[in-house]
């Protein structure tokens, strides 16, 4: 059976298996264990399809869906297979995980929840497989649909019901920004398959005005500056598992869009293409690193960081764009292996992340990290794989974050090759700005698992906090081990993905990975850079367990238990650690001039004193709230003809009417 | 790789592990010269550490296995860039695991660990300790990686192996850019081991402590490696440092009879080098704590400086 009739297969199950979900009357925890974990089967098989379709030559056909003259075009290639992977695995872990999530209420209907969340899911296979700019857009609009439904859940609550009209709107604008460089790259061919795209010849403003067009409308959906607004929004306001999906695939959906458009259709044009993306994609990543480490509601805190991760992409993605534009094909190459490296790893430990907020918020119904804390005592299966994700994100070795950011370093180290003493220049700053934003990353983790897993409790509730069951267990715990499995053998992980670089840029790194073992990870030449994620754990490992065995067998002193060290002060309490606005005061302090920063001092006389702080974003001030302030004035000018009162319109009618009279006669 | 490669990488390991105190002595030693105070004896550290392995653990009642596990994976972490970096020989089978970026990250592990342990409590000081060590870090990191930058320019490389083999082996060409970022390192390096002006290793009050806040609540063996992988730090800092600025004497691959030359060449440019750090905090103030994003942002921007300077005159 052919690879493309297995996911098409897919997508039919998950549309069924939502039909299904929404007419069957069951009780609702069974019917979220059985819907759930039978979707869960969907993922896998996708996961196993798209790897095998890595190494496949593409396939497309025809369905005759669609309108008369307009069938759908569906295509499978290596670009679209690693998305499908990304998509596979993660999904596999989210449905696993909400089959037990879903049991409890809270929220909406479980049956329309199961409808929407599979039509999610095979609307976001669709968009990676379509091959048509109609399907594409039909595909990426049902998308947008079903997760807006998914995040307004809970909509009775007024503040997520705005959450979710914020994020239509900005899915909106990108959509109608996506459909315009379709329009664009037909060149009024009327044909919208992708083939007679990637032949067409544009002008190069024509194809800067496409590159832009795209840059904006899949900046919508991604997070880019500054139309990431919604995201700290939407993400807060949706069940955990919708906002794992939407963080770990859906965004990356958009980013394969980007670069279909950027690297498949427009063939990488000209330069300063990249050097936009580079600049925006910085700026973003460090916008969002500076506001996670603000923030104090751990999903909202996940979001910023999801803005900082696409941001590191899209830079990756702008490096790949400049390389290729100069026609130095294997450093685009590497910059492209970070960049879908990047997005493989963000999807899979964000995913976990979003996971393990899901079951804190289950077990203490608390979302705020100034009332959590000590939960390694309460919840050990969801911290220790928390951690691993934690590990992960900040970017450590031997952890699969850390490889992507490492070949991205070395794709920026050599960017001085470049024949642009401009770039040379600016270039390095940008790795230095990048190095900020790695680092604002690891403050960010660390913040995030310590003011919710560590410490003491600060609440009362948070003793009768329970660990997640066995479902949940095994979708962390499915993520995690790609998190360790990638960030030990990335060698192996790139040579599978080699076919998508030899389609986007025309080259792959097969040659320079091959000259060094699957163990030591290679930048260009042996000589010029390696890394051994497995010297790292294997020496580590032996030097814990040699260390822990020679301590015990020559120095056997004895452990004992004690209260903790309280300076002779009193009795210690909760209230006493840093609480997540503690630990964000010194990022507030340093990149005040970033901030949006309302902050009230108590006076310190107070008997009774309140510390309160607010943080807005600036591009809402900056950005939104004039065009929001100009579209109301306009309308309101146009707002004088509508009166209201049918005479009136009749008489705009009459006038009409003799005017086009006048005009005829 | 031969059996002999493995055997130096072996002793290299031990080496760095059973120099650190000594290091730290002799700096404690420079330091008490300096200030007209009567110096500890220079195997101080070696008895304090003995101590400490002796003492029972006393535990918080709360602490949580990441406290316990904590101490283990940063010595660990500081074994394995010991390991790495290439203190005595270069083309050692460990150098290919890392190079100087793959280092950052390493130092970044056992920092996100140290910081995580010491909020496992649940103390005012050990969160205090945690966010100031992860600020100072996170400003620290760009200015290293920009230092890393112009040596990585010269010799098209960050693997530090690679790098030595190209200043020491070539003839002797002046670089005024890594002049700049050899001063740019020392001030990142200053921050990296929470020595003075960034830190004070010698207090204990609330009001400055980083480093020490974040291992207020461990004793006994814990401490004890705590400390030791702090020594370690310093003198992997200190080897980078020699490695980049001053790799005359390292030996290389094969060259067995150049072994014994290098460790001397090593024990005098330590000994230097602790000398001068001695002299440095002796001369110096602890800064506060928002002075230091100030001091991090002019070795960055040194660091840059060289950058430019290579571009504009080396290149």
């Amino acid at each position: 059976m052919p690879l493309l009739d297995l996911i098409l297969a897919v997508v039919v199950f998950w549309i069924a298996l939502g039909a299904i979900g929404a007419v069957l009357p069951l009780e609702r925890a069974v019917h979220a264990r059985v819907f759930f974990s039978i979707s869960a089967l969907g993922g896998l098989l996708l996961t196993t399809v798209a790897l095998a379709g890595l190494g496949n030559w593409p396939q497309a056909t025809v369905l005759g869906l669609g309108l008369p003259d307009l069938p759908f075009h569906v295509r499978v290639d290596p670009l679209s297979s690693f998305f499908l992977l990304l998509l596979g695995a993660a999904g596999t872990a989210v449905s696993v995980f909400s089959a037990e999530y879903f049991q409890r209420g809270g929220g909406g209907d479980i049956r329309l929840i199961c409808l929407q969340y599979h039509m999610f899911l095979a609307a976001m296979t669709m968009v990676l497989v379509a091959d048509d700019a109609y399907l594409f857009m039909v595909a990426w609009e049902t998308m947008a649909l079903a997760s807006y439904f998914l995040v307004i859940t809970d909509h009775r609550v007024a503040e997520i019901r705005r959450a979710g009209f914020i994020y239509l709107l900005v899915a909106h604008l990108g959509a109608i920004a996506i459909l315009l460089a379709f329009g664009l790259l037909q060149i009024g061919q009327w044909d919208y398959t992708f083939e007679a795209m990637r032949n067409a010849v544009l002008s190069p403003g024509w194809a800067a005005a496409v590159f832009l067009l795209a840059l904006f409308g899949f900046g919508a959906k991604a997070g880019f500056l500054p139309l990431h607004v919604w995201l700290p929004e939407a993400h807060p306001a949706a069940p955990s598992p919708v906002s794992a999906l939407m963080s770990g695939v859906m965004l990356k959906t958009a980013i394969y869009g980007f670069l279909r458009v950027s690297f498949d259709l427009l063939q990488a044009q000209a330069w300063w293409w990249g050097v936009v993306a580079l600049a925006l994609g910085l700026a973003t990543a460090f916008y969002g690193a500076v506001f996670a480490a603000v923030q104090t509601d751990m999903k909202r805190l996940l979001a910023y960081s999801s803005i900082e991760n696409i941001g590191i992409v899209l830079a990756g993605a702008g490096l790949a764009l400049v390389f290729r534009a100069y026609g130095m094909n294997l450093l685009a190459a590497l910059a492209l292996a970070a960049t879908l490296l990047h997005c493989l790893n963000h999807a899979l430990f964000k995913t976990l992340l979003f996971l393990a907020t899901g079951a804190v918020m289950h077990a203490t119904q608390q979302r705020s990290l100034g009332k959590l804390g000590g939960l390694i005592r309460r919840m050990p299966w969801v911290a220790g794989l928390a951690l691993i994700g934690t590990l992960a994100i900040a970017g450590l070795p031997p952890l699969n974050g850390f490889v992507s950011e490492w070949l991205l370093f070395q794709a920026f180290l050599l960017s001085p090759g470049l024949p642009n003493s401009y770039l040379n220049m600016f270039i390095p700053i940008g790795t230095a700005l990048l190095a900020l934003v790695v680092a604002l990353s690891g403050y960010v983790m660390v913040k995030f698992f310590g003011t919710v897993f560590l410490g003491l409790p600060r609440e009362d509730t948070l003793h009768e906090a329970h660990d997640v069951g066995l479902a949940g267990r095994i979708a962390m715990g499915w993520l995690a081990l790609w998190c360790v499995l990638i960030g030990l053998a990335p060698v192996l992980a790139l040579r599978a993905l080699d076919p998508v670089f030899q389609q986007l840029v025309g080259v792959g790194l097969r040659e320079s990975l091959a000259q060094s073992s699957w163990s030591f990870l290679t930048a260009v030449a042996p000589e010029h850079a390696s890394y051994s994620p497995v010297v790292f754990l294997l020496v580590i490992v032996a030097v814990i367990v040699l260390g822990a065995m020679a301590l015990r067998r020559w120095f056997p002193s004895e452990r004992r238990r004690a209260a903790t060290w309280d300076c002779g002060f009193g009795k210690l309490d909760a209230r006493m650690q840093d609480t997540a606005e503690g630990y964000g005061q010194p990022i507030k302090q340093i990149f005040q001039a970033f901030l949006r920063l309302e902050r009230h001092h108590p006076s310190p006389f107070d008997t009774h004193p309140r510390y309160h702080s607010r943080i807005e974003d600036p591009v809402w001030e900056a950005l939104y709230v004039p065009v929001a302030r100009a579209v109301r004035r306009l309308s309101g000018i146009v707002g004088v003809v509508q009166q209201g009162r049918i005479a009136i319109y009749l008489v705009y009618s009459f006038v009409t009417l003799l005017l086009l009279l006048g005009l005829i006669l | 790789m031969s059996f002999s490669h493995a055997l130096v990488q072996l002793f290299q390991g031990l080496l760095a592990a059973a120099l650190a105190p000594l290091v730290m002595g002799w700096l404690n030693q420079c330091r008490a010269w300096l200030q007209n105070r009567t110096a500890p004896s220079l195997l101080q550290p070696y008895r304090v550490l003995l101590k400490l392995l002796r003492k029972e653990v006393v535990l918080a009642v709360n602490a949580s296995w990441l406290f316990r596990l904590a101490p283990y994976v940063v010595f660990a972490c500081m074994i394995l860039a010991g390991s790495i970096v290439p203190l005595i020989a270069t083309g050692l089978p460990f150098a290919l695991a890392a190079d100087v970026i793959a280092l950052v990250g390493l130092f970044a592990l056992a920092r996100v660990f140290m910081a995580l342990a010491a909020m496992d409590v649940g103390t005012a000081f050990g969160s205090l300790g945690s966010r100031r060590e992860m600020l100072i870090a996170a400003l620290a990191e760009p200015a290293l990686l920009m230092v890393f930058f112009t040596p990585a320019l010269i010799s098209q490389s960050t693997a530090l192996t690679t790098i030595v083999d190209q200043f020491s082996n070539g003839a002797l060409q002046l670089y005024p850019s890594m002049a700049f970022a050899a001063i740019a390192f020392v001030m990142v390096l200053l921050a990296e081991n929470a020595r003075i002006p960034v830190d004070n290793p010698s207090t204990h009050l609330e009001l400055t402590m980083v480093h020490e806040a974040m291992i207020l609540e461990y004793s006994g063996r814990h401490l004890a490696l705590m400390d030791w992988a702090h020594a370690l730090k310093l003198t992997v800092c200190m080897a980078i440092g020699i490695a980049l600025f001053l790799p005359w004497g390292i030996a290389h691959p094969q060259d067995w009879l150049g072994l014994p030359w290098a460790l001397v060449a090593l024990a005098a440019k330590l000994a230097l080098l602790g000398a001068g750090l001695a002299l440095l905090e002796t001369l110096a103030a602890k800064m506060r704590i928002f002075k230091v994003p100030e001091f991090l942002g002019m070795a960055f921007m040194l660091a840059v400086l060289g950058m430019l300077v290579h571009f504009l005159v080396e290149a």
